[in-house]
C-alpha cells in the first residue's frame, strides 16, 4: 500500500438495504489531496459518502481507512480518523458556536465527556483557523448559514481527522463563503496532510479546487481523473445529461440553448463588447447571427452557444473574403445590424466592409433598440 | 464567558438546593396539624416528642415529601431523556402516552389482585408499570419511524394515551365497585400513601436510573447534534437508543407505579431548567432536572394539600396549572424562532 493513501475502496457497492445505488467503486484518496464527487442529483454521491463514513453498511467490496478495513474498526477508531460535515442543519439547543466546535473533541474525552484545557485549546484553534473566533460565545442558532458552515467545519477540524468528509459543503452559501470554505479545505489538505473527500454541485469550483474528480453516473464511477481530464470536451454535458444548453468546461460557465429560427439581427462582433448584446437578444427571445468572429475571440464561446448562426474565421488569420461573403449574405436576411466596433485592426479589416455595407443599406444602429 | 457560565450554573444549583430545603421543611410542617419547625427538627434528630406528632411526621409526611422529591425528579429526568431522544421539546412520558400505558397495566394488575385476593407488593406494581411503559414506548417508536414531524409524533402519543385511558376505564367499570376506590385515587395521581418499603424501592430504582442517565451524558450530548454526527463521534447508536428507551421507561414506570400518572412535570421542568441554567448540556441538566423536578413536585404537592385543606386536590391538577403554560410558551417560542431563522 502506498503510505500516503489514507482512504481506499475496492469494488465497493453502496445503497440502501440490498438496493445497490452505486457499485464497482474503486478509488483511493491520499493525504493532502482533495477528491471531489460530482454527478447529477440522485446519482448516489451522498450514499457513497455515508457508506465511507460507516453510516450505511457496505453492500459488497471493501473500504479501508488508513490501511485498516472499515468493518474491523471500532466506532472510536473511526471517529479519530474521519470527521464529517453534512448538509442537514443541526438543532443545537442552547449551544454557543464554541460548544458546537468543542463537540469535535468527543472521541478524545473520557466517560463523562469532560473537556481538558488541551481540548478547549484545540477547539479554539479550529475556530480561529476558519475565521470564526469572534463567534465563540454567540448562540449557534443566531448566526448565518455561511457562518454556521464555518463553525461546523471548525468542529470537524477539532476532531483532528486524517480524512475529512463533506457532503455539499458549499450548497446554500453565498459565493464569498463558498470560496472561503474551499480555500480553507485546500489549506487544511496541504498544511495538515488531511485527505478531503467531498461532493460538490458547483462544477466551476470543483474544477478549481480538486486534485481528483470522481464522476458518479449510471450507478458507477463513470470516470475518475484529474480536473484537466474530466473537464474537457463535452463530457460534463453528457454527465449531467444537459438538454437545454451547454456547459463550457474552459470557463466553467453554463449557457442556455440558442433560440431557434431565422436570425433577425446581425451582430458584427469581436473583442468582448458584443457579449452583453448576445445575452440581451437571447433573453428577449430574438434569434440572431454573429460574424465574422475569430475562433479565439473572447466572444466566441458565448456567441456559439447563444446565436443561431456564427460566421467564423480561424484563429490568428485575417478575416477571409469567403467568410465576409457568407456574413454578408446572412446580413441581407436580417432586419437590423449592430456593431460596437469603432476601429478595426489588421485581422478583422474586412469586418469594416461589412459595417459599411450595413450603413449603406440603412440597417446599422450603433445602439440596440427594441 | 467560561467563568460567567460556571457562576450561573453554581448559583442555579445553590438556588435549587435552597428551594428544595425550604419546600421539604414546609411540607413536613404543614397539614391538618401544624408541627413547628423546632419540633420537626427535634423529631428528625430523634429527640423525644409526643407520639401523635412523631407518627404523623414519620409515617405520613416524611414518606410523602420524599416520594414527591424522588418521583418528581425521576419524572423530570425521564422527560429530559425523551426530549433528547425524539429531539422534540414537548416530548414527555405523559404526552407520549407512556404514563397512560403504565397506568393501564397497573390498573389491570390491581383489579386482578383484588379479585383473586392476593396482596400487591410494590415490586409487582413497578414490574407491571414497566411492562406497560415499554409497550407504549415501543408503539410510539413504531410511529416515530413513520412520521417525520414533531406534531404528528405528539398526536400519536396523545392518542395512545387516550386508548390506554379508555381501556383502563373499561377495566375499572367491570371490576368490583367496592374495591375501586383505591384504584380511583391512585389513577388521579398522588404522592401520598407510600410506606417506607416503597420509599426504599423507589429510591433504589430512581437513583439507579439517574446514575445510568448521568453516565450517558456524553452520548446524549453528542446525540443533540443529530444522529449522523453522533455516529461519527463514535456513539454506538443502536446500543445508545436502547439504553435511553430502557432508562426513560424505567423512570416513568417507577413514578407511575407509586404516584399514578402525574402530568406536565416531564415536559415543563427540563425546559425551565434549560432556561435557568442557560445550557442543554446533559452533564449539568440531568442533575438539574432531577432537583428541579423534586422542587416542582414538592411545591405542587404542598399546594395540592394545603390550598383547600382539608379537601385535597390531585397533584396533576396543580402540576397542569403550572406546567401547561410552559408548554404553550415553548410552542410559541419555537414558532418565533422558526420564523426568524
Amino acid at each position: 500500500m502506498n503510505q500516503k493513501e489514507v482512504l481506499q475502496t475496492d469494488a465497493l457497492s453502496v445503497g440502501y438495504s440490498k438496493k445497490i445505488i452505486v457499485d464497482r467503486l474503486t478509488f483511493s484518496v491520499s493525504a493532502g489531496e482533495i477528491c471531489t464527487l460530482i454527478g447529477p442529483n440522485g446519482a448516489g454521491k451522498s450514499t457513497v459518502l455515508k457508506t465511507v463514513a460507516a453510516q450505511l453498511p457496505v453492500l459488497s467490496g471493501n473500504i479501508a481507512l488508513c490501511g485498516d478495513s472499515l468493518s474491523l474498526l471500532q466506532e472510536k477508531d473511526i471517529s479519530r480518523r474521519l470527521s464529517l460535515l453534512l448538509t442537514q442543519k443541526i438543532t443545537a439547543e442552547r449551544m454557543t458556536c464554541g460548544d458546537v466546535a468543542e463537540t469535535g473533541r468527543y472521541p478524545y474525552t473520557g466517560t463523562l465527556g469532560i473537556l481538558s484545557a488541551e481540548d478547549k485549546k484545540i477547539a479554539r484553534d479550529a475556530m480561529q483557523l476558519v475565521g470564526a473566533s469572534h463567534l465563540y460565545d454567540t448562540d449557534f442558532r443566531q448566526i448565518s448559514d455561511g457562518q454556521r458552515q464555518c463553525v461546523m467545519l471548525a468542529r470537524a477540524i477539532a476532531q483532528q481527522p486524517k480524512i475529512l468528509l463533506l457532503d455539499e459543503p458549499t450548497s446554500f452559501l453565498d459565493i464569498g463563503h463558498k470560496l472561503h470554505i474551499l480555500s480553507l479545505l485546500r489549506r487544511l489538505a496541504k498544511e495538515r496532510q488531511i485527505a478531503v473527500i467531498q461532493s460538490l454541485h458547483e462544477l466551476d469550483l470543483a474544477q478549481k479546487f480538486s486534485d481528483t474528480v470522481i464522476c458518479v453516473h449510471n450507478g458507477t464511477a463513470e470516470r475518475i481523473g484529474t480536473p484537466e481530464e474530466i473537464f474537457s470536451g463535452d463530457y460534463i454535458s453528457q454527465l449531467y445529461e444537459i438538454q437545454n444548453g451547454i456547459y463550457d468546461p474552459r470557463f466553467g460557465t453554463a449557457e442556455p440553448s440558442a433560440e431557434s429560427g431565422e436570425p433577425e439581427i446581425f451582430v458584427i462582433g469581436g473583442g468582448g463588447a458584443g457579449i452583453p448584446v448576445y445575452r440581451k437578444l437571447h433573453r428577449m427571445g430574438i434569434p440572431f447571427a454573429v460574424g465574422v468572429l475569430h475562433e479565439n475571440d473572447l466572444e466566441y464561446p458565448v456567441a456559439s452557444a447563444l446565436a443561431s448562426a456564427v460566421i467564423t474565421e480561424k484563429a490568428f488569420e485575417p478575416v477571409s473574403e469567403d467568410a465576409v461573403r457568407k456574413a454578408s449574405a446572412l446580413m441581407e436576411q436580417c432586419r437590423q445590424v449592430i456593431c460596437f466596433i469603432s476601429s478595426f485592426g489588421t485581422m478583422n479589416q474586412r469586418n469594416e466592409t461589412l459595417k459599411n455595407q450595413a450603413v449603406d443599406s440603412g440597417k446599422l444602429c450603433t445602439e440596440f433598440a427594441e | 464567558m467560561e467563568k460567567r457560565r460556571m457562576l450561573r450554573v453554581s448559583i442555579c444549583f445553590i438556588g435549587l438546593l435552597v428551594l428544595a430545603g425550604l419546600f421539604f421543611c414546609l411540607s413536613l410542617m404543614s397539614g391538618s396539624t401544624h408541627i413547628s419547625p423546632a419540633s420537626v427538627f427535634g423529631i428528625l434528630t430523634g429527640r423525644p416528642a409526643d407520639a401523635a406528632s412523631v407518627r404523623i411526621l414519620t409515617d405520613i409526611r416524611l414518606p410523602r415529601t420524599l416520594s414527591a422529591l424522588i418521583l418528581g425528579g425521576g419524572l423530570s429526568v425521564s422527560g429530559f431523556l425523551l426530549q433528547s431522544f425524539f429531539r422534540n421539546p414537548i416530548a414527555g412520558p405523559f404526552v407520549l402516552g407512556i404514563s397512560s400505558g403504565a397506568k393501564l397495566t397497573v390498573a389491570l394488575l390491581m383489579i386482578a389482585a383484588l379479585q383473586h385476593g392476593f396482596v400487591m407488593h410494590s415490586s409487582m406494581m413497578i414490574a407491571a408499570a414497566f411492562v406497560g411503559a415499554v409497550l407504549c414506548m415501543l408503539m410510539v417508536l413504531l410511529f416515530s419511524g413513520k412520521v417525520r414531524s414533531m406534531a404528528q409524533l405528539v398526536i400519536s402519543g396523545v392518542m395512545i394515551g387516550y386508548i390506554c385511558n379508555a381501556l383502563t376505564d373499561l377495566a375499572v367499570t367491570f371490576a368490583d365497585d367496592a374495591n375501586i376506590v383505591n384504584l380511583h385515587n391512585w389513577s388521579k395521581g398522588s404522592f401520598s400513601g407510600a410506606d417506607w418499603q416503597d420509599i426504599r424501592a423507589m429510591t433504589l430504582l430512581v437513583f439507579a436510573a439517574l446514575i445510568g442517565a448521568f453516565l450517558l451524558s456524553k452520548p446524549i450530548g453528542a446525540y443533540q447534534l443529530g444522529e449522523a454526527y453522533a455516529e461519527n463521534m463514535g456513539v454506538n447508536i443502536r446500543r445508545f437508543r436502547l439504553l435511553l428507551i430502557l432508562l426513560s421507561s424505567l423512570l416513568s414506570a417507577c413514578v407511575t407505579a407509586f404516584a399514578g400518572p402525574v402530568s406536565f412535570v416531564g415536559i415543563a421542568v427540563p425546559h425551565l431548567m434549560k432556561g435557568m441554567f442557560g445550557t442543554a448540556k446533559p452533564l449539568i441538566l440531568i442533575p438539574a432536572a432531577f432537583l428541579g423536578g423534586g422542587v416542582f413536585c414538592m411545591g405542587c404537592d404542598l399546594i395540592a394539600r394545603t390550598l383547600f385543606a382539608p379537601q385535597e386536590l390531585s397533584v396533576s391538577t396543580v402540576t397542569a396549572v403550572f406546567g401547561a403554560p410552559v408548554v404553550i410558551y415553548i410552542m410559541l417560542h419555537r414558532a418565533k424562532e422558526r420564523s426568524t431563522s
